[in-house]
């Protein structure tokens, strides 16, 4: 078996059109006792990409991240990192392998005995660099994350953001191919939980590097990732471009996870919806893309005047596309076939979710 | 108090500092790697082996549970075959060493038990080994923890150090029984327990100092 471990080819690449997996996984598959953390999971992660996985706790989410730097072993499939099946590997030929692949951590884990140059160049230590070139590159990744003045500080006396930052420093000080993030916002308050998506981002961006971020929260995946899979019960049950799964979820625990995040029919509305067609009407009108930047209802209300009402909805903007999601009441049943029929003519999704028979 | 009496204080206080000293240093060297060695080998330890864990933790528990004046004798010949002689001052560090290792050792392992997982996880992701892990986070994240215990140790063993008299290693124990109590020298008794209370309090207070230099956690 070819066991080299250099990085190399794949920095060459960088510049080539065509983008390779940084990670694959093959139906990895991981049981603990009898129930399965990852029950058959395949994915890749392309180079440059942001890829959010997103679940409850107790998805898998934390036994899949920790498959990919060794941390966790699979019982079956591979693992493949730059296209090296990393599952049959020793723990001492994990060891270099693992100083190529930066994480971050819910609870940041900073050494408390450390200052935090220490901290950041910490990996670098093990790597066995000389102290001064340690130092220099601690600094440079510190002036990185906005902390130089914070150099000598103990992580004590650092805010949780700040921490995340000396964090963050600490997971790049190698140079790493790909960087894990395992819920690196979920302590942090939603101000902060911005900057640092924000400034991992701008990692992204200039360092051109990977990440794959676990998180809870479709908020960090709306903010930050360029593709979205869903895991639940140890399986991917949908994936996409983010933008796409914001628009047309498939899967009920991708619609259960939007909730928070997508516009829905208000309860009170919804509770009085009944299935009999007596009353206005209400659906729910789902746009994305080039489409949903038409004037919808503008040509709706010329096209067929006084035929509907706005409820609730709005439209967010994610990568650059628009998102489209509303509800709107017909209150004459004998014109909802005219109204669903020009919104379906829009390319529009289109639900009639019931009737509400109180007047309005 | 006569100045024979102050002569013979003064040499009690040396001994009992020698046999402190001596026995808690072996015992920070011996009990420290034993320690690493309860924690590393436990169940999800970095070096996990239950084997060696139970064995280890039977030895330890198997000296601890015998009362030091029952070791003092019971460790006779260990001692001639290590110091030549089974009495003086050299000779009562050597069980005094034994009986403080398993004990410091305990005291260190509750410290090192203490570092949190993510900290280790945070390191082996970075590709660290066991010997990084043990030298980066295990030993600087309890060492508060550490040096505290080692001064309850110090403290302990100068306790323990007053049963050292039985083989004639002297020390302010001894003193005190042989002097104050059984000849009746109040002045001695009083002498020795003021001495005796000072030095803890002192060790106590140089610990406790260290400890605050150098805790950095929240």
């Amino acid at each position: 078996m070819n066991s080299h471990t250099n990085v190399a080819p794949i920095a060459t690449l960088r510049d080539a059109q065509e983008r390779p997996d940084v990670v694959s996984l093959i139906d990895v598959r991981r049981h603990f006792g009898k129930t399965a953390a990852l029950d058959g999971v395949s994915l890749s992660v392309r180079k440059g990409e942001i890829l959010g996985i997103i679940g409850r706790s107790g998805a898998g989410k934390s036994t899949l991240i920790r498959c990919l730097n060794g941390l966790e072993r699979p019982d079956s499939g591979q693992v493949l990192i730059e296209g090296r099946d990393i599952t049959g590997l020793s723990e001492s030929q994990l060891q270099p392998l693992r100083r190529k692949i930066g994480m971050i951590f819910q609870h940041f884990n900073l050494l408390s005995a450390k200052t935090v140059e220490e901290n950041v160049a910490l990996p670098l230590k093990i790597e066995g660099l000389p102290k001064a070139a340690r130092l220099q590159r601690a600094a440079e990744l510190l002036d990185l994350v906005g902390l130089s003045e914070k150099a000598r500080a103990y992580p004590s006396s650092l805010s949780g953001g700040q921490k995340q930052r000396v964090g963050i420093a600490r997971a790049l000080a190698a140079r790493p191919a790909l960087l894990l993030s395992d819920e690196a916002t979920s302590a942090l308050d939603p101000e902060t939980t911005h900057a640092i998506l924000t400034l991992l981002k701008d990692i992204n961006k200039k360092l051109d590097l990977t990440i794959l971020l676990i998180t809870h929260e479709m908020e960090v995946v709306r903010n930050i990732a360029d593709r979205v899979a869903v895991i639940d019960g140890g399986r991917i049950v949908e994936e996409g471009a983010v933008w796409s799964v914001f628009a047309d979820p498939r899967s009920e625990t991708t619609k259960s996870l939007l909730n928070t995040i997508r516009p829905q029919l208000p309860d009170h509305i919804g509770q009085s919806l009944t299935q009999n067609p007596v009353g206005e009407a209400v659906l729910s009108v789902d746009l994305a893309g080039p489409d949903a930047n038409a004037p919808l209802f503008a040509d709706l209300s010329a096209a067929l005047p006084h035929a509907f009402r706005l409820i609730h909805g709005g439209i967010d903007h994610i990568q650059e596309q628009p998102v489209a999601r509303f509800f709107i009441g017909v209150p004459d049943p004998s014109r909802l076939d005219s109204v669903l029929q020009f919104l379906k003519g829009r390319s529009a999704r289109v639900e009639v979710l019931g009737y509400d028979a109180r007047p309005v | 108090m006569t100045p024979v009496l102050f002569d013979l204080l003064l040499r009690s206080i040396w001994e009992t500092l020698l046999m402190t000293g001596a026995s808690g240093l072996i015992s920070l060297i011996a009990g420290l790697p034993l320690g690493l060695a309860l924690v590393a080998t436990d169940r999800g330890g970095i070096a996990e082996n239950l084997w060696i864990s139970r064995l280890l933790g039977a030895i330890v528990n198997g000296f601890r549970s015998v009362p030091f004046i029952i070791l003092l004798v019971a460790l006779i010949p260990v001692t001639r075959l290590i110091v030549g002689t089974a009495l003086g001052t050299w000779a009562a560090i050597v069980p005094l060493a034994i009986a403080a290792t398993p004990y410091y050792a305990r005291i260190a392992e509750v410290s090192l038990r203490e570092v949190d997982r993510g900290l280790i996880e945070a390191v082996r992701a970075m590709g660290g080994n066991r010997w990084t892990i043990i030298r980066e986070v295990l030993v600087p994240e309890a060492l508060p923890g550490i040096v505290a215990g080692f001064t309850v140790t110090l403290v302990t063993l100068i306790g323990a150090s007053a049963m050292a008299g039985a083989i004639g290693a002297g020390g302010l124990g001894d003193l005190a029984i042989r002097y104050g109590y059984q000849r009746f020298e109040t002045g001695v008794m009083i002498a020795v327990v003021i001495v005796l209370i000072v030095i803890v309090c002192g060790i106590q207070w140089l610990g406790d100092r260290l400890v605050a230099r150098i805790d950095h956690r929240a």
